[in-house]
């Protein structure tokens, strides 16, 4: 018999909720927050659908999404629903389940570039842009998107070629892993 | 008037005009600005999508350093007030926040530290009037859209300080100014953000489809508060136009560098060679 959907595994949903401190149980399906979306129609899922696979209890659907890797981060969804449910938050839940499980969709670039600009922040304490574009271009593997840009941006001084260390570049080596043992609490 | 002013990292490379373009209007207007020592990134968007507890804690650093000072916090990036203020929002918000916070900084923080955006600041906490008296330069007749982007006025609980829908706090500055702010109906819309450089197709349809809204409302330039914005504009401008569509050329501008000009401000203080599409033709007709 063909596997029907039913609202009878609450795990995700209970997990999702907890960790968001949103009810996405609420939602009933309005498409509101789909609607004014700037990514949908790069979506495979849209953020309603999101919520609805959600309370079905989808989670390998959902983690391997391409959807939780093109979402802005823009929050009109949030902003917008009707039933106060904090969609940009479950967004941001379901990207560090993905990661946590080891399943997030392998071709997802904004996952990388996380990981880059992160990475930049705990060397230096900020942002180092020319660094933090090597170690993106490695770990995505994309090394010609953008490079037409370099020698432009060089002319105009946005793009600087050495770190500007934070002051407290070293506390915040310290303040990164106490956050990522904190995290493993929650 | 007295800020403690929060840089962020773009200020630093990307948005070198911005930071430069900031001090010279505080200091024509006389607010005061004086730099947090020691900051250090806010995080950003790569930081609340994978781990909150570090989302929280790197602007509470920051905010903690101010509280040190005594003073509130200024920022001229939209992301980085947007940090500052969610983390606010969080740490008073939540005892158990709270008390994580403060073992992951080490040091106690109580989430009363002011953060405002210097739009804010120069609009509704030292007035029109005050600005009025020191614009140098009427720029009538140029035809102004305002973007605010999503994280200026978004999430509205935490950050707004203006309708998160139809804000117009940048309206009101460019009427200072003298050049006509037109209304349009996308200066909430997002750009794309911090998809930037992971999915730039995806940015240039959205920064295509803000810019021919933009020309259709019959406006000639763009007006932001945000690196973000600017560079998905700006910086992508060509790519969007080749890939969508041919549109005339729009220069977008800091909030900063159009009121530096009506301030009467040199052109290099305000770093405008930075732009890659020039405002120089636009300029010369006002
Ligand atoms: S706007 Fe809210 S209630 Fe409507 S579909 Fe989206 S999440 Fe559900
Ligand atoms: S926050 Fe994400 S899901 Fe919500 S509207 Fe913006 S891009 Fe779409």
């Amino acid at each position: 018999m063909e596997e029907t959907l039913t609202c009878k595994n609450t795990k995700l949903l209970s997990e999702v909720e907890r960790r968001s401190g949103t009810k996405v149980s609420r939602c009933f399906q309005c498409h509101k927050c789909s609607t004014g979306c700037p990514v949908a129609p790069d979506m495979d899922y849209m953020s309603s659908q999101v919520m609805r696979l959600i309370i079905l209890g989808q989670e390998e659907e959902l983690l391997k999404s391409k959807a939780i890797w093109l979402c802005a981060s823009c929050e009109a969804c949030t902003t917008r629903c009707p039933m106060d449910i904090d969609i940009t938050g479950v967004m941001d839940v379901l990207r560090m389940m993905a990661i946590e499980r080891k399943v997030a969709e392998p071709d997802a670039r904004s996952k990388e570039f996380n990981k880059a600009f992160l990475t930049s922040v705990r060397w230096h304490g900020r942002v180092f842009e020319a660094g933090m574009m090597a170690i993106y271009k490695l770990r995505s593997k994309d090394f010609f998107t953008d490079m037409d840009k370099v020698p432009k941006m060089l002319s105009k001084r946005k793009l600087a070629l050495w770190p500007h260390f934070s002051r407290v570049a070293g506390e915040i080596r310290k303040v990164f892993k106490r956050a990522e043992e904190e995290e493993k609490k929650r | 008037m007295k800020y403690a002013f929060f840089p962020g990292c773009s200020l630093e490379s990307t948005a070198w005009d911005l930071d430069k373009s900031a001090r010279a209007v505080c200091k024509a207007l006389e607010i005061e600005l004086i730099d947090i020592p020691g900051w250090s990134c806010c995080g950003s968007t790569p930081a609340h999508v994978s781990n909150a507890s570090l989302a929280t804690a790197l602007p509470a650093m920051n905010l903690q350093k101010a509280a040190d000072m005594g003073m509130p916090i200024t920022t001229v990036c939209a992301s980085c007030y947007g940090r500052l203020r969610v983390a606010n929002q969080k740490i008073n918000d939540s005892d158990e926040e709270r008390e994580r916070v403060g073992r992951i900084i080490g040091k106690p923080y109580d989430g009363k530290v002011e953060v405002h955006h210097l739009l804010d600041v120069i609009v509704n906490k030292l007035g029109s009037e005050a600005v009025a008296d020191k614009v140098e330069r009427k720029l009538s007749g140029m035809k102004v859209a305002c973007y605010y982007g999503c994280l200026l006025s978004r999430p509205p609980e935490a950050v707004a300080f203006d309708n998160p829908e139809h804000p117009s706090v940048m309206e009101k500055l460019v009427a200072m100014t003298g050049a006509e702010a037109i209304e349009w109906p996308y200066k909430t819309e997002c750009c794309g953000a911090s998809l930037s450089i992971s999915n730039s197709d995806v940015v240039g349809r959205l920064s295509h489809r803000l810019l021919s809204m933009v020309r259709r409302a019959g406006a000639e330039c763009v007006v932001v508060a945000c690196p973000l914005c600017q560079v998905n504009l700006d910086l992508r401008q060509a790519d969007a136009t080749a890939a969508h569509g041919k549109l005339p050329e729009t220069p977008i501008l800091y909030f900063t560098q159009l009121l530096g000009l009506a301030l009467g401000l040199p052109e290099e203080e305000l770093g405008l060679e930075a732009l890659m599409v020039s405002a120089a033709p636009l300029l010369s007709m006002v």
